[in-house]
């Protein structure tokens, strides 16, 4: 009794963002079962670390129902293959599928080498779908969880992937991130007279739409962290600025009123201000605004080149490229400006610092004379690490939970850009398929 | 020896040569010699127009990696500049920074603006009304040579002069 009540809690506390998500029209109940909990002793604790030299075996058979659960479970078995810690067992569809209720028979998927199992169902259609998924450790023959969403038919996408972000969190321990979405560049026509767009798709590069026509430069989106909104930069007129676009209206609206270039944008954690750079003299100034453009706050004026602002997740620091020093390198600030002190001092010119989410690293790109690096370091500057090497990588951007970055890579001599993701470890970079080439990602936040 | 004839000569044989700077290719961006365009024609360019700025001015510096300072060629280039925004007062111009693609995106669009404030400066310290002159950077994302080495490269560190 005692372990129903306390795995209730725990899904229940897992899916509160996911039921709270009534503005996507998404709802979500757990199903009850003969639901155990994971036990917490070494010989089940699965962690991501493990999972990385030991993928965990798992079957995701179609779901039965309509058509659409064929393809939910194969947009979920993408996610967790991609992320390189779960194997799917292949032809999982020739065990059959399951209905939801059913005790499924756990010998036949031992004997194929699942360790887990997902089964459930599709009903209705239109604006009434519903979606039963349930979890199962395959050796005791246990569930591990248990939903039911309600949505209409064009979100199946949303459930395939909020569904995948459960298997990761019951099996991994953290929260999953494929419920998201990455805003980018996209690159068409010669280097000389190059068309850039921009671009949002989910992250299994799915539902891909333009943004913009190309009829003006633009460079360098970024996500809100709550509201359905980029902030990025513009040449519209031929003034290189920085504005927001708001994806709902589709309204683009520059911010604030500024002499000179703005660009470097990011959002502050809290989402009411904006971080970013202002021409000033011979360098750049890094400045906050307030999103509607007012409020304007100074943080540096060194009369160098002071860009690429990224807050730590708590909002309390500012990670920021600099050449005060004589040429490009890290520097940490507070919050509020002030004294800064340089992080990076290997071998070679630094730039493009992001913060992990999980606060313990910040990602760069590293300039030198073989060409460029993408890597990460702790916070304070020790533990470099170089993940992936190139003529031109570039633009580090973290996923939700830390543990995987998305980067580009450009051929020399403005050869073709693609987008690259990379585990925070060095393991499985992969490229991201986009039907144009692609550069400067941004992950965004989990949806839910 | 008619050294007369030989000086005309020499003359548009200077001129021949700076005409080769309308395509934008290899320019030393300071031939000494381009200050014959005043003794002679225009070479068929309306007086004042880009066309004109290109073919007997100069309309482009040059830089060295990841700096913004103005070489000796590059002011040679940006003094005739003066002079030709000083017999065309009614000539505004962009100056616009560049920068090859050895650099990031953000940086890059820093340093193009220093490059590009660094050329309106000198203008302005010898004359030229900063009224006259409006900035842009384009960073990396506008190369004027897509080669891949060293050659392309010096060619994309620049700071463009066209007439608004």
């Amino acid at each position: 009794m005692t372990d129903t009540l306390t795995m209730l809690g725990r899904s229940a506390a897992a899916l509160g963002r996911r039921s709270a998500l009534i503005g996507a029209g998404i709802a979500a109940v757990p199903l009850l079962g003969t639901q155990r909990a994971l036990a917490q002793g070494a010989d089940t604790a699965i962690t991501v670390d493990r999972a990385r030299t030991a993928p965990i075996p798992i079957a995701i058979p179609a779901l039965a129902g309509t058509a659409l659960g064929a393809q939910m479970a194969e947009v979920i078995s993408n996610d967790l293959a991609r992320s390189g810690l779960f194997r799917p067992i292949g032809n999982a569809a020739q065990i059959g599928a399951n209905d939801a209720g059913d005790a499924p028979n756990f010998q036949n998927w031992k004997a194929v080498g699942a360790q887990t199992l997902v089964t459930g169902k599709v009903e209705g259609g239109g604006s009434n779908v519903r979606v039963e998924f349930r979890l199962w450790d395959v050796l005791p023959g246990q569930q591990i969880q248990g939903t039911a969403y309600t949505t209409t038919s064009t979100n199946w996408r949303r459930i395939a992937h909020i569904i995948a972000d459960v298997i990761y969190e019951r099996l991994l321990g953290e929260k999953g991130y494929f419920d998201t979405r990455i805003v980018y560049v996209s690159n068409t026509g010669p280097r000389e007279k190059r068309i850039k767009r921009l671009a949002i798709m989910d992250q299994d590069s799915e539902n891909n739409r333009f943004l913009t026509d190309g009829s003006w430069l633009v460079l360098t989106p970024r996500f809100h962290p709550t509201r359905d909104q980029i902030v990025y930069m513009s040449y519209y007129n031929n003034r290189p600025r920085v504005w927001t676009f708001d994806l709902g209206s589709a309204r683009q609206t520059v911010l604030g009123d500024f002499d000179g270039m703005t660009f470097a944008p990011r959002y502050a954690p809290d989402g009411n201000s904006i971080i970013m750079s202002v021409s000033r003299g011979s360098g750049s100034d890094i400045i906050t605004v307030g999103v509607a453009g007012g409020g304007r706050r100074t943080l540096t004026s060194s009369g160098s080149i002071d860009t690429s602002p990224c807050y730590s997740p708590d909002g309390s620091q500012i990670v920021f490229n600099s050449d005060r020093g004589g040429d490009q390198q890290l520097y940490v600030m507070g919050a509020g400006g002030g004294s800064a002190r340089r992080i990076s001092y290997g071998k070679g010119r630094y730039a493009t610092p992001v913060w992990s989410p999980r606060g313990d690293l910040i990602a760069f790109t590293r300039l030198g004379s073989g060409g460029f690096a993408i890597g990460v370091m702790r916070p304070d500057g020790s533990g470099e690490r170089i993940l992936s090497e190139s003529f031109d990588v570039e633009g580090p951007t973290f996923c939700p939970n830390g543990r995987v970055l998305m980067f580009y890579r450009a051929g020399q001599g403005g050869g073709g850009s693609r987008l690259v993701s990379i585990d925070i470890t060095g393991f499985n970079e992969r490229v991201v398929p986009t039907s144009t080439d692609a550069s400067a990602p941004a992950w965004s936040p989990l949806l839910a | 020896m008619n050294y007369k004839a030989i000086g005309f000569l020499a003359a548009l044989a200077l001129l021949g040569a700076c005409s080769d700077n309308t395509t934008g290719g290899a320019s030393t961006g300071g031939a000494s010699g381009g200050g014959g365009a005043s003794a002679s024609s225009n070479g068929g360019a309306i007086p004042g127009s880009q066309q004109d700025l290109v073919a007997n001015v100069g309309d482009r510096v040059f830089f060295a990696y990841d700096q913004s300072q103005l070489s000796s060629d590059a002011r040679a280039t940006l003094d005739r500049q003066v002079q030709w925004l000083q017999r065309y007062p009614q000539v505004s111009i962009q100056m616009a920074g560049n920068t090859d693609e050895r650099g990031t995106e953000e940086y890059n669009l820093a340093l193009g603006q220093r490059r590009a404030n660094a050329a309106r400066d000198y203008l302005v310290a010898q004359g030229v009304s900063s009224a006259r002159i409006n900035t842009i950077s384009y960073g990396k994302e506008r190369p004027a040579a897509t080669g891949a080495d060293e050659q392309a490269y010096s060619q994309d560190r620049n700071a463009i002069t066209s007439v608004q």
